[in-house]
């Protein structure tokens, strides 16, 4: 880990996205829509445990702010983590396993999908306290500070976060001690089952600002949009600048988690089918690839072939890997 | 690849891992009195000369020194920058301190009185306490949240509860109620070490209580209690505030021609059950104290380790005393009557042990 730190040069401009990087971008978005449309046939089939939060329709944030970080760069993330989880790194199988409870997985099993976390990639995990991470995240970002080093923090929450104090008490010292730590708020437009027009009042970056925090609100649905923006807040904490709160405006394609099917009593058939027409991620991207020539049909149907054997294979490795020994539950409680 | 927990470029003094678990005592190391707040300012001050890493954080702990004065001059010696005021967010500074232990840091964090643990809950007992396990065993929390307990200070209800037994009762914690200066020094120094998170309890009334204390290096492993007393007659089974009423008793006691042994068990967290059984066994009555409310108490859990392991050996059956389940009242006559005195404890082990 300390490798990538000095290979690397510390950034001092935004770095410009090569044309092909795009397409390495549409690889990890499409990586992580088939990953949770299998976690979801997983959860149809009655293979998985639990449930599980999925990510699709949010593809662009995790990936465009991810790409705009080192590895050994930290993330907290959520409940809905699948996404954050893979665009920082993580390989599919040991996730996979992990949803399943297998000893193969990021966590032995013990974690399961609302707890992953994979310290090789510098992901702190996900939380199953909405609004939860917001202590931990603005806490690495001090150790990043107290050890002189250049990392950054970004903490992901969704608009449901935004009602918890946390945030704000964490906020304010991130902003008083100028912590490298950024607060990507994935609004999603819903708290579970409720729009968050019904439990928001005034305006989000409002309350980012109120503490002196450097602010934005974009289009979380254009990953060139979300990486562009994240690029500036990550050389801005990296140089010293201080924390930054990035609204992502973006929409939650399935329901709060795989079992909530029946939503007409909190959203419309019709809002949804808007957004899914107009504004996915992964077809806003692609249409901007063929536009601009940089793609054509047929290397994105190559590029489909081979995330979906991976996929395939990683789902296959985690339904034959064995369950953790049952000695293990003790395992682990004291370090 | 153990990247967050590699706390670069800041040097682990002695590599990874816990080095609280055995002793270390210096021998023939000079022996003064100092006080109980002098003492956790000394494990304070040595740790973070010893190690780069170990930070404070809280409110009021750089000039002001907290209110008990107990981290006077640490900021002088390490600065703003290791003693680091904070705003009145108990929440927040808990989970900054979270995070920081696991990417490489091993924060103190001050919370100023023990009923304000409850405004760090999520922070303790969702994450801090869970990390570890949940990571399948590949996060560490090496944090201590140090905190106080104990009434009769006429502060009321919101500064005066002893609430070490809501974190006794998390798994992945583990939870320290020292009674002296030289255990509150040992076992701080121990839980700065512990690669776990550690809540540290100290008595509020017992800051100024003075004992000897040695000047060179020791630590007091987590898990092993201490017997503060010998005796025959009766166990009385003490934690942090309570093992000065339970010696003051055991005093009374004798003079009356019982003879009660002292057992101080030091952590809730791990619990040295053995000690305890080890000593009821031999005395066949016990009575156990504790300044947390009774009901579900640290006394209940306590009562029934000694129950478990010395059934066939009691003479008695195993009473317990913690403070009465109410708020506590702000009248100093009302508080009074709340907590175990030494005139209580003395009472209840006479009828223990048949002499009414």
């Amino acid at each position: 880990m300390g490798q990538s730190k000095k290979t690397k040069p510390k950034a001092t401009s935004v770095a410009p996205v090569h044309d092909e990087r795009w397409l390495h971008f549409y690889r990890q978005m499409l990586k992580i829509r088939l990953f949770e449309e299998e976690v979801n046939q997983l959860y149809l089939g009655a293979k998985m445990p639990g449930l599980a939060h999925l990510y699709i329709g949010e593809e662009a944030v995790a990936v465009g702010v991810c790409e705009a970080l080192r590895q050994d760069d930290y993330i907290t993330s959520t409940h809905r983590g699948h996404g954050h989880c893979i665009a920082k790194g993580a390989s599919v199988d040991r996730m996979f396993a992990e949803l399943l409870g297998k000893e193969a997985g990021y966590c032995r099993g013990k974690g399961g999908s609302m707890h992953i976390a994979d310290q090789d990639t510098g992901n702190l995990g996900a939380n199953a306290i909405v609004g939860g991470s917001a202590g931990i995240a603005t806490g690495a970002a001090m150790s990043i500070k107290m050890r002189g080093t250049d990392q950054v923090a970004v903490c992901f929450f969704g608009d449901g976060a935004l009602g918890q104090g946390l945030l704000y008490e964490t906020m304010n010292m991130a902003s008083l001690w100028k912590l490298p730590v950024i607060y990507v708020c994935e609004n999603n437009q819903y708290n579970e089952y409720t729009h968050f027009h019904e439990t928001t009042a005034g305006e989000v970056t409002a309350r980012a600002k109120a503490f002196g925090i450097h602010t934005a609100s974009i289009d979380g649905q254009d990953v060139r949009i979300v990486h562009t923006a994240m690029q500036k807040l990550v050389e801005r904490a990296r140089r010293g600048d201080g924390p930054a709160f990035l609204e992502c405006n973006t929409y939650r394609f399935h329901g709060h988690h795989v079992g909530d099917i029946d939503r007409a009593y909190y959203r419309s058939k019709r809002e949804e089918e808007d957004w899914k027409t107009r504004r996915d991620p992964l077809k806003l991207l692609t249409d901007w690839l063929k536009r601009n020539k940089l793609v054509d049909a047929a290397s994105l149907a190559k590029i489909e072939d081979e995330i979906s054997t991976e996929i395939k294979a990683a789902v296959t490795f985690a339904l034959d890997a064995p369950y953790p020994e049952p000695g293990e539950v003790a395992q682990h409680v004291y370090a | 690849m153990s990247m967050p927990n590699t706390p670069s470029p800041l040097p682990s003094p002695s590599g990874k891992g816990s080095e609280s678990q055995q002793p270390q005592h210096t021998l023939n190391s000079p022996v003064r009195e100092i006080t109980f707040g002098q003492a956790i300012n000394e494990a304070l001050a040595e740790e973070m000369r010893r190690d780069p890493r170990v930070f404070i954080i809280g409110e009021d702990v750089a000039e002001a020194g907290t209110p008990f004065k107990v981290l006077s001059g640490l900021v002088k010696e390490f600065g703003p920058k290791r003693v680091i005021d904070s705003p009145i967010s108990e929440a927040g500074i808990a989970g900054i301190g979270v995070g920081a232990a696991m990417t490489g840091m091993r924060p103190v964090v001050d919370i100023m009185f023990g009923d304000f643990i409850t405004l760090t809950m999520d922070q303790l007992v969702n994450q801090a306490a869970k990390i570890h396990y949940m990571s399948g065993g590949k996060l560490n929390v090496p944090m201590v949240l140090r905190t106080t307990l104990g009434a009769t200070r006429r502060s009321a209800a919101q500064h005066s509860q002893s609430l070490h037994a809501w974190v006794s009762h998390i798994p992945g914690l583990k939870v320290a109620v020292p009674a002296t200066p030289y255990d509150a020094k040992g076992l701080l120094k121990s839980a700065i070490r512990d690669d776990n998170p550690v809540v540290f309890f100290e008595d509020k009334l017992m800051y100024q209580l003075k004992g000897p204390v040695p000047e060179g290096e020791y630590t007091i492993p987590l898990g092993v209690a201490d017997l503060k007393r010998v005796g025959s007659d009766i166990t009385l089974v003490a934690t942090s505030s309570m093992v000065q009423v339970a010696l003051a008793a055991a005093e009374s006691l004798h003079s009356i021609g019982i003879s009660a042994e002292v057992i101080d068990i030091r952590t809730t967290v791990p619990l040295d059950k053995q000690t305890l059984i080890d000593s009821v066994k031999k005395t066949s009555r016990a009575l156990v104290i504790d300044e947390g409310y009774e009901r579900y108490g640290v006394t209940a859990e306590i009562a029934s380790v000694i129950a478990d392991g010395a059934f066939y050996y009691l003479d008695a059956p195993v009473k317990r005393m913690g403070a009465m389940d109410v708020p506590v009242p702000f009248s100093p006559v009302l508080e009074d009557q709340t907590v175990p005195t030494p005139e209580s404890v003395v009472a209840l082990a006479k009828t223990l042990c048949g002499k009414t």
